[in-house]
């Protein structure tokens, strides 16, 4: 990514990256970085997610995730559609009698399919009418005949185009409804790594300004952050965002955000607070003081980009650690509302399928959250060697 | 020691007013009006206000900070809301099957994270020491639902060699049936993440000048990695330990759920989805006396790993 930045770039080794301040550091830390290869191919596949999931939210791709277009339980293509012979789902013709009656969202987007089913006579209904006499019999004693009529008339576009839809397998399933597992779980990423990248950015952003405020001032202002810290440390965090969830009551991403980063600042608060203590005293910090550099001007243009790596790196290790709460939380349901797909509703569904034998959902999403999950972690590794060589040492490896 | 202990307990008390000025703000402040949530859908206003007489949030915010100030002094936090039983009880009942399978848990982890660390540590850098690392890496990255759910479903349901939820009411029954599975599923998740972080406490020791003293002066290996470098390295494994105890008062949320084990963290969860809000407040508060203690109790431990630590 920087690289293409740098291509604009004048061709002096020292302005080749786009830092004006801190140059060096930047493209010696880039330079390591392309060396380490597994770092490299981590940040491929971290790169590859990120594209995923912004052609997802942009609609180009799995846009019509919510759309039911296979069978329900849709095996994955590489089985092959005859592992489900012999139960309803498989052996049934398309549509209504491939509803069994608990599943409403079938209902939701074909309304009267059962109705037409039983005057056809394809599908007898259950309770009081099964002793009705079936086919035109049953119709000339219907008052809603004629109205049933037009309804069916209306209804036959809509009907056909969802039974021509429904394919016995989906590339890698299906999940109750019918809906393709790869565009859940494409979609799922798409909620699952905004959030992970949105709550780190909240609460590397809240840990860096309170933690340079804290170590810059010194004095009250530290002990008043410090106590702020400790107040929110001394309570675990997993219980700190569940009853800032119990409080909050409507879901929605922008809560998780919030109630992640809100809640998560505390570890970058401590990391940077002690950066600028040991920065403030520094000649270049001095030097900046006698040239009449404000205090802000001290703080966040001289020696923010010193410690700049460390925020970064942060924000690193919170994003997975944010990617995985995230999956929890939704899990519980205490996450992202009911119409949007995350990896972690996904799970929650499939805890319920596996039961039933249905495999799909439950790796599909426990396998992209692992990819990127590890693929994250070995960049944030990378990323902490290149930027600062000397951990490298401590590390041993 | 004492004048230091007492130093330390009286520094506790801005930060407990502090966290019982957060609870406040959160649950009586953005929490909004727990009437309404608690009379539900078919309220008239004569209820709502009765609840809201019945709790005491019709009165101003400075006597409700007051009320509940005097909660935290008392250890008396009411009842709960959706159930009427008393706060305190259902934290003392819910304790005990939540230790029952956490403290072994924590037990068998440290045991077997310390000893596989100080392992890997001493062959650094050998395929065994990477083949391990990059284990630990994935297993990190799977999620822990992905871990409960299929062993569940593999050990419990098709294999049957455990449960596949439940509790009972004997202690051995409990923690040699009920809880085995859940102690299993635990240590696959935490070994991973222990596993590595010692290791790198151990490297940061094992290149020091008194192991190859040690080694000088004809110590066994033995000798060095259990004796010297553990000691020396127990300082920041003491604080990781420490750190996790008051999680203990938690249980687990997401075992004790799958599990339906009758512990706090299924507690936890229920009071969430019902917004019973008492039983969150209250044990928010009892876990934060907790984790100062212990942190205090672990810069007592300091002293006694390490003789140079001087306490200030």
């Amino acid at each position: 990514m920087a690289n293409d930045i740098a291509m604009n770039a004048p061709t002096r080794m020292v302005r080749e990256v786009p830092h004006t301040v801190s140059p060096g550091l930047w493209a010696l830390a880039w330079k390591r970085l392309k060396s380490d290869h597994v770092g490299m191919v981590s940040l491929a596949i971290v790169v590859v997610f990120v594209l995923m999931m912004i052609a997802s939210a942009t609609g180009l791709i799995a846009g019509d995730w919510a759309k039911e277009t296979g069978v329900n339980y849709a095996p994955p293509s590489f089985l092959g559609a005859d592992i489900e012979a012999g139960t309803p789902a498989a052996s049934a013709t398309p549509a209504a009698s491939a509803t069994p009656a608990i599943e409403y969202k079938s209902e939701v987007v074909d309304p009267i399919g059962d109705v037409l089913a039983e005057l056809k006579g394809e599908k007898k209904p259950a309770g009081v009418d099964a002793a009705a006499p079936a086919g035109d019999a049953g119709k000339s004693v219907d008052p809603l005949a004629d109205v049933m009529a037009d309804i069916r008339k209306d209804a036959k576009g809509k009907r056909a185009e969802v039974a021509d839809a429904r394919a016995p397998t989906l590339p890698l399933g299906g999940d109750k409804w019918g809906r393709d597992v790869l565009k859940k779980t494409i979609k799922g990423s798409e909620t699952s790594i905004f959030v992970g990248l949105a709550a780190a950015a909240v609460a590397t952003f809240l840990g860096a300004l309170f933690g340079a405020v804290a170590g810059y001032y010194g004095k009250w202002v530290d002990d008043a952050f410090n106590w702020f810290y400790s107040v929110f440390n001394s309570i675990p965090y997993l219980l700190l965002i569940l009853a800032v969830a119990a409080v909050l009551q409507q879901k929605g991403t922008l809560t998780i955000i919030l109630i992640l980063g809100l809640t998560g600042w505390t570890g970058t608060f401590r990391l940077i607070r002690g950066e600028y203590l040991k920065h403030k005293s520094r000649e270049y910090v001095q030097a900046a003081d006698a040239i009449g550099a404000s205090n802000a001007r001290r703080m966040f243009v001289h020696i923010f980009p010193n410690i700049s790596h460390v925020v970064l790196v942060q924000l690193s290790i919170y994003t997975v650690g944010f990617i995985k709460a995230e999956v929890i939380l939704s899990f519980l349901g205490f996450g992202v509302p009911v119409d949007v797909v995350s990896w972690g509703s996904m799970l929650n569904e499939a805890q319920n399928e596996l039961i039933l034998g249905k495999w799909w959902q439950l790796v599909a999403a426990g396998t992209a959250m692992a990819i990127l999950v590890t693929a994250f972690s070995l960049f944030t590794d990378a990323l902490r060697d290149a930027l600062d060589p000397k951990l490298k040492g401590l590390a041993g490896a | 020691m004492t004048a230091y202990i007492i130093r330390r307990l009286w520094q506790m008390i801005p930060t407990m007013l502090g966290v019982i000025l957060l609870v406040f703000i959160l649950f009586n402040w953005i929490g909004g009006d727990p009437a309404y949530v608690l009379a539900g859908k078919i309220s008239n206003q004569e209820q709502i206000d009765n609840i809201r007489r019945q709790l005491g949030v019709d009165q101003p915010f400075y006597v409700q900070l007051w009320i509940f100030i005097k909660q935290v002094l008392t250890g008396d936090f009411g009842a709960s809301w959706s159930t009427n039983e008393k706060v305190s009880n259902i934290l003392a009942t819910r304790l005990g099957p939540s230790l029952t399978v956490l403290v072994p848990l924590l037990i068998l982890d440290t045991l077997c994270s310390l000893g596989l660390a100080l392992a890997v540590a001493y062959v650094r850098g050998s395929l065994t020491d990477r083949l391990v690392m990059i284990v630990c890496t994935v297993g990190l990255s799977i999620s822990i639902l992905v871990y409960i759910i299929v062993f569940q479903y593999f050990f419990a349901y098709k294999l049957g060699w455990f449960p596949v939820q439940g509790w009972g009411n004997s202690f051995r029954e409990n923690l040699l049936v009920f809880s085995a599975l859940p102690i299993l599923i635990g240590l696959t998740v935490s070994i991973a993440p222990n596993l590595r972080l010692y290791r790198t406490f151990f490297l940061d020791e094992i290149n020091q000048d008194y192991v190859r003293t040690g080694r000088a002066k004809g110590l066994s290996e033995n000798r060095i990695m259990w004796i010297h470098v553990l000691r020396n390295a127990s300082i920041p494994i003491i604080t990781h330990l420490m750190a996790g105890l008051p999680g203990l008062l938690l249980g687990s949320f997401l075992i004790e759920r799958f599990f339906s084990i009758p512990g706090i963290g299924r507690e936890v969860i229920l009071a969430v989805e019902r917004s019973d809000f008492p039983v969150i407040k209250a044990l928010t508060v009892y876990v934060a006396v907790a984790t100062m203690v212990s942190n205090l109790l672990a810069d007592l431990m300091y002293k006694a790993a390490d003789p140079r630590v001087q306490l200030k």
